[in-house]
C-alpha cells in the first residue's frame, strides 16, 4: 500500500516544507518515504512542487502518474493538477485562492479556506500547515500528534517563535475537515 | 546509528568526507550544487580543504595534484561540467593516481536542461577523457546506495589507484529518502609509498602521464589494460528481483532501474513472470550475472530501460550475444518514465502477450 502526495502551488507559500513534513512522520511513523521537489525551470517561474510517498514497503518510483492525494495552494496549481489525482483520492483545495473549482477533479474534493484561515490565526503563511491537517484529516494515513512531533522537530531554528501558531493551524484544518465529515 | 531524511547531494558529500575525502574541488553546476555546498561548510568545520575553481578544468586539475599528493580527494559535476573534466580525468586515470569523480547527470546534449537524465553512459563508461582505459563505474540508484557506493569509490579507486566515477543523475541527487550515514573514519597518519610529498631523506618520487617512446607507452597501457582484466574479474556488482523467475526480464541502473521495479512489481501483481536485474557496476558491467541468469532460467526476452536513446543496451547485447531478443525503451533530454508508463511497455513485450498481438 503507498500513498503519493502532491503538493503545488507558488514558490513561498511553504510547499516544500509542508511536504517535507509529511515525509518526515511518515518515516517517523515507519513507513518508507520519499520525497521529491520540482527543481526544474518551472521553480524559476514562481511555481514549485513536491511529491511525497509513503509506503508499506520500498519505494521504486518516487514519481508517480496519479498520486492519491493533490494539495493545490492556488490556482495555475488546481487548474494544471485537476484530474491527475487517482480516481478514489482526494483534491485538497486551497479556496482562498482558487475561486472556482476545476470541472476535472475526479476524486473527493476537499475545499479548505486556508489562507483565510491562517491569516485569521495571524499569518497567512500558515496556509501550508492548515492544507496539511486538512490532508490528513480526510485521509488519516498516520496520526496528527506524529505530524506535529515532525513540526517540532523539523521546523527551521528562525521560525520556531511560530511554532505555537503552526500547530494551531495544522489542527484548525484537521478541525474543519473532521467536523464536515459525516458521523 | 540510524536512518535520516537525506537529499542525494548532501548524503554522497557526508559520505564523502567520512569515508576520508581531505580535499574537494568543484564548480556548481545544477542539479548538483548541493553536495558542493554541504562540502562548502563541513569541509571548513573539520578543517579539511574545500576549494571553489574558477572552472571545472581548475577543478580536475586541482583534484589531480591533491591526488598525486595521496590524499583522499573528490570533485562533483553535472554533464556539461563533466565534459570539460575530460582532459584532467585522462591525465589522472595516465598517472595511475587514485580519485573519485561524481557525475549527477543532466539532459543534453550541450547546455541542455537541468532534469534528470543518463546520457552520459557512453562517455563514463568508455573511457572518461581520450586514450584507452575505463574507469570504474557505480550506479546508485538510491540515497543509502549513493552512501553506500561513495564510501565503496574511495576504497576502489585507492586499492587499483584507478579512477571510479558515481555515476548518478538529479533525480537521485534531488530526493530525499531515510538512509543511514556511516561513521567517521579517522584519517591515515601516513600517505602512500608512491605519493609525492617533499623526498625529504628518500629519492623522489615521478608521477607523469608522458610515455614519448611508443614501447613504453605500449607497456603502460599493458598494465592498465590487466589492472582492468582484475577489476573486471573482481568487482562486478548487480542486483535482482526475481530475475531467476522471469521469462521477461526488465534491465535498467539507477534512477530507470529503480522506477523499472515499481513497473516489475505491477505485472507480477497481474500474474506476469516478469524480473528486473540492475547493474550496480556499469564498468566492469555485470556480464557474469546476466549470462549466468541467461544460461540457466526461463528468460526469453529482454527489455532495457533507460533515460537515454540506448547507450546500455550496447552491453547487454554484447552479454546476450543473439540469444534472446533485446529491446529497448528510453526517455530522453530530461524526461523521467512514470512506472504506469513502463507497466505498459512490459506489457508489450510480454512473450506470450507480445505473440498474440502480434
Amino acid at each position: 500500500m503507498q500513498t503519493a502526495y502532491l503538493l503545488a502551488g507558488f514558490g513561498g507559500q511553504g510547499v516544500m516544507f509542508a511536504g517535507q513534513l509529511m515525509a518526515y512522520a511518515g518515516m517517523e511513523h515507519g513507513y518508507e518515504v520519499t520525497w521529491i521537489p520540482s527543481y526544474g525551470p518551472e521553480m524559476r517561474g514562481g511555481t514549485a512542487h513536491c511529491t511525497v510517498i509513503l509506503s508499506d514497503c520500498p519505494i521504486g518510483s518516487p514519481l508517480v502518474r496519479h498520486p492519491q492525494v493533490v494539495i493545490a495552494f492556488n490556482k495555475p496549481s488546481a487548474q494544471k493538477y485537476a484530474g491527475q489525482e487517482d480516481p478514489a483520492g482526494l483534491f485538497v483545495v486551497n479556496r482562498s485562492l482558487v475561486d472556482e473549482v476545476p470541472l476535472a477533479v475526479q476524486g473527493q474534493l476537499v475545499e479548505v479556506r486556508a489562507t483565510d484561515i491562517a491569516d485569521q490565526l495571524g499569518n497567512t503563511r500558515l496556509t501550508n500547515m492548515v492544507l496539511l491537517g486538512a490532508a490528513l484529516a480526510a485521509r488519516p494515513v498516520l496520526p496528527l500528534a506524529v505530524l506535529e512531533a515532525a513540526l517540532v522537530a523539523h521546523i527551521p531554528a528562525h521560525r520556531r517563535g511560530l511554532l505555537p501558531l503552526n500547530q494551531q493551524a495544522l489542527a484548525a484544518g484537521a478541525a474543519l475537515v473532521s467536523a464536515a465529515q459525516p458521523g | 546509528m540510524s536512518r535520516e531524511l537525506l537529499k542525494g547531494n548532501v548524503a554522497i558529500a557526508e559520505a564523502a568526507l567520512r569515508a576520508g575525502c581531505q580535499a574537494f574541488f568543484g564548480y556548481p553546476i545544477t542539479p548538483q550544487t548541493e553536495l558542493l555546498e554541504h562540502m562548502a561548510r563541513r569541509m571548513v568545520e573539520l578543517d579539511r580543504v574545500f576549494l571553489q575553481a574558477e572552472s571545472e578544468v581548475a577543478a580536475i586539475n586541482m583534484v589531480y595534484g591533491a591526488a598525486c599528493a595521496g590524499v583522499r580527494t573528490m570533485t562533483s559535476s553535472s554533464s556539461p561540467g563533466y565534459s570539460l573534466m575530460q582532459e584532467g580525468l585522462s591525465y589522472i586515470a595516465a598517472s595511475d593516481v587514485p580519485c573519485v569523480v561524481v557525475d549527477v547527470m543532466r539532459g543534453g546534449p550541450g547546455l541542455g536542461n537541468i532534469l534528470p537524465s543518463q546520457g552520459d553512459y557512453f562517455q563514463i563508461t568508455r573511457s572518461a577523457g581520450h586514450g584507452d582505459y575505463r574507469p570504474i563505474v557505480l550506479a546508485p540508484a538510491t540515497v543509502q546506495e549513493a552512501i553506500d557506493f561513495t564510501e565503496l569509490a574511495f576504497d576502489l579507486a585507492e586499492q587499483y589507484r584507478h579512477l571510479v566515477v558515481l555515476a548518478a543523475d538529479g533525480q537521485l541527487g534531488q530526493m530525499m529518502e531515510p538512509a543511514e550515514l556511516p561513521s567517521m573514519r579517522s584519517l591515515p597518519r601516513t600517505r602512500p609509498a608512491w605519493a609525492i610529498t617533499g623526498a625529504a631523506g628518500r629519492a623522489p618520487n615521478r608521477i607523469s602521464s608522458l610515455y614519448m617512446n611508443a614501447e613504453e607507452e605500449e607497456a603502460f597501457n599493458l598494465r592498465i589494460q590487466a589492472r582492468l582484466a582484475q577489476i573486471c574479474a573482481a568487482e562486478q556488482r548487480s542486483t535482482e528481483v526475481q530475475a531467476t523467475h522471469a521469462e521477461l526480464l526488465v534491465i535498467g541502473f539507477g534512477t530507470a532501474g529503480r522506477i523499472a521495479a515499481s513497473a516489475v512489481e505491477q505485472a507480477r501483481a497481474e500474474g506476469l513472470r516478469v524480473g528486473l536485474f540492475r547493474p550496480q557496476t556499469l564498468y566492469p558491467f555485470p556480464a557474469e550475472r546476466l549470462s549466468a541468469l541467461l544460461a540457466c532460467c526461463a528468460v526469453q526476452n529482454i527489455l532495457v530501460i533507460e533515460m537515454n536513446a540506448g547507450q546500455m543496451v550496447e552491453d547487454v547485447r554484447l552479454v546476450v550475444a543473439g540469444r534472446v531478443p533485446v529491446h529497448h525503451y528510453g526517455r530522453l533530454g530530461g524526461v523521467v518514465p512514470y512506472p504506469e508508463e513502463l507497466y505498459t511497455v512490459i506489457q508489450q513485450h510480454y512473450p506470450s502477450l507480445a505473440a498474440s498481438a502480434e
